[in-house]
């Protein structure tokens, strides 16, 4: 075979060979740096998880699957056995709807939002997108205190509501699941917007004629034509708003007012004021492991939905 | 051929872009009739209104004036997807997310018609067009010719009364829009559908169309079967846009039997038809094309006399250039070289032309 090859061809291969391997040498610090601040800090985890908590914070080195046990159970403090404790699972749960709400809700508001920028004159629509990106450019604390001062009890919010005559006393809205919601919405809405906006913008906006032309109404063209097309956009931006919203920390413990928790404020609890580093590690692998759960069957779910039409 | 009712008829339609000092009219005025059943072309350059006028038809945009029925019925309350005419878009438009059959069965799918219906008709239009094979390939994994061919299908599978073609074998090569041609032509004999085809290619529109309306600049001036505006062009602008043309100067010297009678500079007097609607008078320009005028030797008598300036040959055929007694233009005279063209003539003899009987045409100025 190899002697099948033209000379021409075994050069071509040769320099081919040889510029994917300088390309190689190109990516190694991008890897060497995502190897040790990314992995790294993982694997330190995973081992921490398996310690003793030593009192004052830290590990004491010694195997032990505690973390995990009491992540499910509590010791009784009379005799010792152990029994069902679901505080924790209570957490997480809570923080997945908070998640999959937020993403929801993101979605409705990013899509239109998405849609409305990319129909604009290609000379606007980078505007657009600065528009979109302007809160990125003061500090995520700084944004949620400012909707803490908006929707407290004295707040512009109520204040407006009694002031036009709507109430006639404050609705609590600071310190409830509302608030957190809003506050995560509010985040991560731009995490739905961009991505969206992207796949929309390549959206070749002949095809919409092309579904009127063959008899499909307005409403069967962005089902069946807009939205299969713009999918990867929607699964992408689900993800980045899905994900952090998750993990989410600042919004919960100030807009929660630390009596609705979700993971992050309980994970962040544990390295804490908890002392229990390995507690804290655990429930991050366990945050960890049911996100990719729920990402291999999103993921298996829409993708079969692409390759197979309809 | 195509006889018959008025499918589609366009009454004083104007179609304008914009406001003020720079609008665009796309469409100026523009009446037509398209009979049912009968391959229109939509024939112009490159900005004369022919997709406008199609997206009119269609309902993606709406004429500033006039009104456009279909079947006597005015069509302009109907949006587009309710409107039974279908289009081969200039870009195809495939559908990138489904497959060749689903792009195919798209429309049935729209109108509701049942699975099974929907899928004996897709077999159907994959067999018309020759696709049977790629029935499951996603449109992005076939060539540009297949993806020709499907958006026709797909066009044609909701059976509509009027096809519109949007240049729609422009990006094939010459052996491809061949075929194209000749099965574009079939499938229309086949369903009995009335084509309205739009081409910026003289030749396509002249070997495929029953009528041709040729566009300027958002008028339509002519209309025509291809012998018509090929042979009896009546203005100088489709004389010049189809094929190769000879203009001469003459007086009229009278009108009999519908033909008129014209002087030529050089002094003889010919018979040209006259253009429906004109009534010549006075300095007129007449239009003969190349081969209806023949090459005779400079002694024997001849409508036109000049010096040949050139001679071209070109295998079936040959060009004489003749530079006319006080005229700047080349006059052009094309011969068949079965019959006697190519021979006995040589650059720089003083030659005469004698122009065949009827085949002038005076124009429209
Ligand atoms: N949406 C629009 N806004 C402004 N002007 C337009 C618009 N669509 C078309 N025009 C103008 O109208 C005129 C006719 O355009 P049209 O697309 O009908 O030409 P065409 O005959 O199809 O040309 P081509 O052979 O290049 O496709 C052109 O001058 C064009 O610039
Ligand atoms: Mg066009």
């Amino acid at each position: 075979m190899a002697k099948a090859l033209s000379k021409a061809e075994q050069v071509a291969r040769a320099m081919e060979g040889q510029q994917m391997t300088r390309n190689r040498w190109l990516s190694m610090p991008a890897v060497l740096f995502i190897t040790v601040f990314g992995i790294g800090p993982l694997i330190l985890m995973f081992i921490y998880s398996f310690l003793v908590a030593a009192p004052y914070g830290g590990v004491v080195w010694k195997f032990t699957t505690d973390a995990y046990v009491y992540f499910l159970f509590q010791a009784d403090i009379f005799d010792g056995t152990l029994q069902f404790a679901p505080d924790f699972l209570i957490i997480y749960f809570r923080s997945f709807v908070f998640a999959l709400i937020t993403t929801g809700v993101c979605l409705v508001l990013g899509f239109p939002t998405a849609y409305f920028m990319a129909t604009r004159p290609p000379s606007q629509r980078n505007w657009w997108v600065l528009l979109i990106t302007i809160p990125f450019w003061s500090n995520l604390l700084v944004r949620t205190l400012a909707i803490m001062f908006i929707i407290r009890d004295q707040g512009l919010l109520n204040g407006f509501l009694i002031w036009i005559g709507v109430i006639d006393k404050p609705i609590t809205l600071l310190y409830t699941d509302f608030a957190i919601v809003l506050g995560l919405l509010y985040s991560y809405l731009p995490f739905m917007v961009l991505p969206l906006y992207s796949s929309l913008e390549k959206f070749d906006f002949r095809l919409v004629e092309a579904g009127f032309d063959l008899y499909a109404t307005r409403r069967r063209v962005l089902w069946r034509i807009i939205i299969p097309i713009a999918r990867p956009g929607i699964i992408a931006g689900c993800l980045l708003v899905f994900i952090p919203a998750l993990g989410a920390y600042v919004t919960p413990l100030i807009l929660g007012g630390g009596k609705h928790l979700m993971i992050g404020d309980l994970i962040a609890q544990q390295f804490g004021s908890g002392r229990n580093w390995p507690l804290g590690s655990a429930q991050a692998f366990i945050l960890m492991a049911a996100v990719l759960v729920a990402l291999y069957f999103y993921v298996r779910n829409t993708s079969g939905k692409v390759t197979h039409g309809h | 051929m195509a006889a018959g009712q008025t499918a589609i008829e366009a009454k004083g339609v104007t179609k304008q872009f914009g406001a003020g000092p720079d609008a665009v009219k796309a469409l100026d005025n523009v009446s037509v009739s398209i009979r049912e059943n009968e391959f229109f072309t939509l024939l112009g350059p490159s900005g004369c209104g022919k997709t406008t006028l199609l997206r009119l038809i269609a309902g993606f945009d709406f004429p500033t004036e006039g009104e456009i029925l279909l079947y006597g019925q005015d069509i302009a309350p109907l949006p587009p997807f309710k409107r039974p005419v279908n289009t081969v878009f200039q870009s195809y438009a495939l559908f990138p997310h489904m497959t060749v059959a689903q792009n195919i069965g798209f429309g049935l799918e729209m109108l509701g018609k049942p699975r099974s219906e929907i899928d004996a008709r897709v077999t159907q239009m994959l067999q018309l067009v020759r696709m049977e094979e790629l029935r499951n390939r996603r449109t992005s994994q076939i060539s540009g010719g297949q993806q020709q061919r499907v958006a026709l299908a797909r066009a044609l599978a909701p059976a509509p009364k009027v096809l519109l073609l949007d240049e729609p074998l422009s990006a094939l090569d010459a052996k491809l829009r061949k075929d194209m041609q000749i099965e574009l032509k079939r499938l229309q004999h086949e369903t009995g559908i009335t084509f309205i085809f739009v081409t910026h290619d003289q030749e396509e529109a002249l070997t495929m169309s029953d009528r041709i309306a040729v566009m300027s600049k958002g008028n339509i001036l002519q209309v025509g079967s291809p012998r018509d505006i090929y042979d009896r062009p009546s203005e100088r602008f489709v004389a010049n846009f189809i094929g190769e043309t000879n203009f001469l100067a003459g007086e009229m010297a009278g009108v009999s039997g519908g033909e008129a009678s014209v002087k030529l500079t050089g002094g003889s007097v010919i018979t040209a038809g006259i253009p429906e609607g004109l009534k010549p008078s006075g300095k007129v320009t007449i239009v003969v094309r190349p081969e209806h005028a023949d090459l005779v030797q400079g002694e024997t008598p001849a409508d036109l006399r000049g010096v040949l300036e050139n001679v071209v040959y070109f295998g079936t055929d040959t060009h004489y250039y003749v530079k006319l007694d006080g005229s700047p233009e080349p006059f052009i005279i094309r011969q068949q070289n079965t019959r006697g063209g190519g021979q006995g003539f040589a650059r720089g003899d003083k030659v005469g032309i004698a122009l065949e009987a009827h085949s002038a045409q005076v124009l429209r100025d």
